[in-house]
């Protein structure tokens, strides 16, 4: 927790992000490579799916990391408005497109997995319907702390949207118990352990880690140019 | 990959673009706001910060 305080200074925040960016790709590219390998090559096909189940080593990483980017959105927004933390806007500014567009890669290859095994692109079933409400979520967070002159006025409106937005996310998680939804139950974060075989279990574990590292790889890289940003907006003030 | 490997390749290849897109449109940001630094002079450029060291 003391190394996350230290991180709070936007100064000391850009030097770690320099020095931590150049290992971090090399890990983003070296993940993806054998994620690919796997998703692609090494996996069998699914008993009932088939190869479309390669789909969802795509589709499911990129749904967890819409999701996980929206909590870390909502967290961001509480460090802004309960204690005014110097780099929280900044970093919920950076993240909000990337989760964007996890959410997208989400639903356009759900909608890809649909048309061939359930006959169709869409289907306003709770589940894919509260994940383009999320979507819609992230459009509006971008939109919001971009619409005001003042951006510290918009950051806090931002910062309002992604806590109340936070409510979506257990809708997303329990809407295929909470409802009778074609998308089906979770098979992977559930009690008990995930019921997949370790043939498919394996090439989604390391496309969801090679997701992640390039989640975290953007956020910096994008808190970085905020931070560049920031500094050029007050330079240009006090010209 | 049987009769279904337009669904999988495409849907490989709308990762590809959105991400892909995403991490091209971040880098050349982040460079024009070091440019943009640079040039008002509140940061060395790159090549200069590792003659330095």
């Amino acid at each position: 927790m003391a190394d996350l305080h230290f991180l709070a200074n936007p100064a000391r925040f850009r030097r770690f992000s320099q020095r931590v960016m150049p290992s971090l790709s090399f890990a983003t590219v070296l993940a993806l490579l054998v994620g690919l390998y796997f998703a692609l090559v090494q996996s069998p096909p699914d008993y009932q799916q088939g190869e479309t189940v390669r789909i969802m080593f795509v589709h499911v990483p990129s749904a967890w990391l819409s999701m996980a980017g929206y909590a870390l959105l909502a967290v961001l927004g509480a460090a802004l408005l309960v204690w005014r933390h110097p780099l929280a806007a900044l970093m919920a500014r950076a993240a909000a497109p990337v989760g964007a567009c996890f959410a997208l890669v989400c639903l356009v290859s759900g909608s890809l997995w649909g048309r061939p095994m359930w006959g169709t692109y869409w289907v306003w079933d709770a589940r894919l319907t509260s994940m383009l409400l999320l979507f819609f979520l992230y459009l509006g967070h971008i939109a919001l702390s971009r619409a005001y002159d003042d951006p510290e006025r918009g950051d806090r409106a931002a910062a309002i949207l992604a806590l109340v937005g936070a409510i979506n996310l257990p809708i997303i998680k329990f809407s295929v118990d909470w409802w009778n939804t074609l998308h089906q139950p979770a098979s992977v974060m559930k009690l008990g352990g995930p019921s997949i075989h370790p043939a498919i279990l394996t090439p989604l574990l390391w496309m969801a880690v090679s997701f992640l590292l390039l989640f975290i790889l953007l956020v910096l890289m994008r808190t970085e140019t905020e931070i560049d940003r920031r500094r050029l907006e007050i330079a240009e003030q006090g010209a | 990959m049987s009769d279904h490997a337009v669904f999988i390749l495409s849907a490989y290849l709308a990762g590809l673009v959105i991400l892909g897109g995403l991490t091209i449109a971040s880098l050349s940001a982040r460079n024009r706001a070091r440019r943009d630094l640079a040039a008002r002079g509140l940061e060395r450029p790159r090549d200069q910060r590792a003659k330095a060291i």
